[in-house]
């Protein structure tokens, strides 16, 4: 199958529709919350909650027994809300800065989760096998009410954030001053992160525990390089990571079944690569032409400054002077000469020339103090 | 100098601060009456901002009360309005300068309502009243440091409180900027506001202020500039021998 053949297949197979649309909706929502955790610097706080989450899938089966999905993805929601609140007391009580108690914690709850994992491996009549696809992800075990649920936590968190908007960008920005204005900030805090919490879960049996942060973080980076608004960001975050979802899984399903998870966070730091090189104003490529253009201009006027000085000698600014006497280190080339005359800003005669006017009161100009602010 | 005619905008009675066993502030007593440009001065790490942020309750003080207007700070919030240091931000946040200023009117909005015409207005004037309003959709990373400091003061002012607190206003901004800020003060104190400023350049103390607070964990003293603002008051708080050629 590739993947025309895909796209055709799309509203006819159903178990192909299901799986499409699950991860869709996955990145959407995971790009949506993700852009909270970016903005409040939080990007690891998704690494610690998704390996958190582990020892809660295991325990869950060895409690239960059963290997249905939504059991164990409740485990995981417990052992993941827990995990994060420790995180935060542990910042909280002890002088330990919040990178090590993200680093302590996610180590340690997944290093127990490994091993409940291999202890149920080798439990006897254990129909263990398949616990550890929620390391890395299994998209072909979506089942339509997986993505039924991912549309329920998608609608409410959007409701949620809608609701709650100017608060949370107020929290986002200076959570001291939210407080100052009567704000309750741990209510805030707590409501965010707890999506963000849901969202990640929802997303273990797709992408699994060890890529799970990636899906939150990519698609909020690569919206941030394209807008200076915060809810254009959270749109562009949640439309790149549906179109990650949607396409990583074409490629998956086109491809020998290559393991869907990975392929999905691929696609979705190829948007963040695109998105650093080619942003309007933020990418690197922009940044690189206006840097080229400004050395230009530079010259430019630094070539008109020194003709400015030699002009204000003279009782005539129009005084012609030989081409001569300007060199190199004033910036000047027989180009940036044309250019200035093109700007008419110098006039030349032969091999002489002359500040205009207009040359002069733009070097004039030069001199005085750019901020346009006025003195109250 | 007798405080106890005027009516008091702020009065602290044993404040003390610890960030574990360490006190930051210790045993503060303080009585600022209303109208008053006062500023807090004190070394580096005396506690200027821990104070202003313990009247405000972003941190917890383990002893002591504080009354605004005689009463507790949560009941009189929309009296006061806060410039928290720039340096608290980030600047890279995708929005507006008349995004930022809009925030000032959030509080007296309340929970879930959305900000309108009429806050949109009040916005729209606190730019221009600091020369801003020709920025007002600028990006705010595009902004510098004296700009930034403008839009922090304009959204304070859209609370319209009657207490300001700013913790180091001019740090880090030009001189025109610095100018412009103390003369909107100035009109504020003239306007019967109270306006309590952590502030580091002692040589202005005396040219911006008319009360000051000298600290330095432990209340040194505090009252009017003329009277305190002295070598004596200053040498007990830095702990050097500090002349400052003031008062002729």
């Amino acid at each position: 199958m590739n993947i025309t053949e895909y796209f055709s297949m799309l509203f006819t197979d159903y178990t192909l529709g299901v799986i499409t649309l699950g991860t869709a909706v996955l990145g959407a929502v995971c790009g949506m919350l993700g852009s909270f955790a970016v903005l409040r610097r939080q990007s690891l706080l998704g690494d610690a909650i998704s390996h958190a989450a582990l020892p809660g899938i295991a325990l869950a089966f060895l409690l239960t027994g059963t290997k249905q999905t939504h059991f164990l993805l409740l485990g995981a929601l417990i052992s993941g809300l827990l995990g994060t609140f420790w995180i935060k007391s542990i910042v909280k009580k002890t002088r330990l800065k919040n990178d090590t108690a993200l680093g302590l914690i996610l180590s340690l709850f997944f290093g127990f989760g490994m091993l409940l994992l291999t202890f149920i491996q080798k439990l006897p009549n254990a129909n263990q096998a398949g616990l550890d696809k929620y390391l890395f992800g299994q998209a072909a075990t979506l089942m339509v009410q997986d993505v039924y649920v991912m549309i329920g936590v998608t609608g409410v968190s959007l409701f949620v954030l809608l609701l709650f908007w100017k608060e949370l960008k107020l929290l986002l920005f200076d959570p001291d001053y939210t407080l100052t204005l009567g704000f309750n900030t741990r209510f805030l805090d707590i409501l965010i992160t707890s999506f963000i919490v849901l969202a990640i879960v929802l997303g273990l049996q797709t992408v699994g525990v060890v890529l799970m942060s990636a899906m939150l973080l990519a698609p909020a980076a690569a919206a941030r390089q394209w807008t200076n608004s915060l809810s254009v960001m959270i749109f562009l975050a949640a439309a790149f990571g549906a179109f990650s979802g949607v396409l990583g899984t074409a490629i998956s399903a086109s491809q020998n079944n290559l393991s869907t998870g990975p392929i999905i966070v691929l696609v979705a730091a190829g948007l963040v690569l695109l998105s650093f090189v080619f942003a309007p104003q933020r990418g690197l490529l922009a940044r690189r032409i206006r840097f080229y253009r400004n050395r230009k201009e530079l010259n430019l006027r630094k070539t008109l400054s020194v003709m400015y000085h030699i002009a204000q000698n003279h009782k005539d600014i129009s005084h012609p002077h030989a081409i001569k006497i300007l060199n190199n280190f004033h910036g000047y080339t027989r180009k940036t000469l044309n250019k200035l005359e093109e700007k008419n800003w110098v006039e030349i005669r032969g091999n002489q020339w002359s500040l205009t006017a207009k040359g002069y009161q733009e070097a004039e100009n030069f001199y005085k103090p750019q901020e346009a602010m006025q003195d109250l | 100098m007798n405080v106890k005619n005027e009516k008091l905008a702020i009065k602290i009675d044993d404040l003390t601060v610890a960030y574990d066993y360490k006190p930051v502030l210790w045993d503060i007593d303080l009585k600022i009456p209303e109208g008053v440009l006062m500023a807090i001065v004190g070394p580096n790490g005396a506690g200027k901002s821990t104070l202003i942020k313990a009247i405000l309750g972003i941190i917890k003080p383990i002893a002591g009360s504080v009354k605004i207007f005689g009463k507790p700070y949560k009941a009189q919030r929309s009296k006061v309005a806060y410039v928290p240091q720039k340096g608290t931000v980030d600047w890279d946040f995708p929005t507006t300068a008349l995004d930022v200023v809009m925030m000032g009117t959030y509080g007296s909005l309340g929970w879930i309502k959305r900000p309108g015409q009429a806050q949109r207005k009040s916005a729209l004037e606190a730019l221009e009243k600091v020369g801003m309003l020709s920025f007002k959709n600028r990006q705010i990373s595009q902004l510098s440091g004296g700009q930034q400091q403008r839009i922090f003061l304009a959204r304070a002012l859209v609370q319209n409180a009657s207490i300001y607190f700013m913790d180091e206003p001019f740090q880090g901004v030009d001189a025109t900027t610095e100018r412009a800020i103390i003369k909107i003060l100035k009109e504020l104190r003239d306007a019967g506001k109270t306006l309590i400023v952590v502030h580091h350049d002692l040589q202005t103390v005396p040219e911006y202020f008319n009360w000051v607070t000298f600290l330095n964990v432990k209340g040194i003293a505090s009252g009017p500039v003329k009277d305190i603002f002295n070598d004596d008051n200053l040498t007990k708080t830095y702990g050097i021998n500090y002349k400052v050629a003031i008062n002729p």
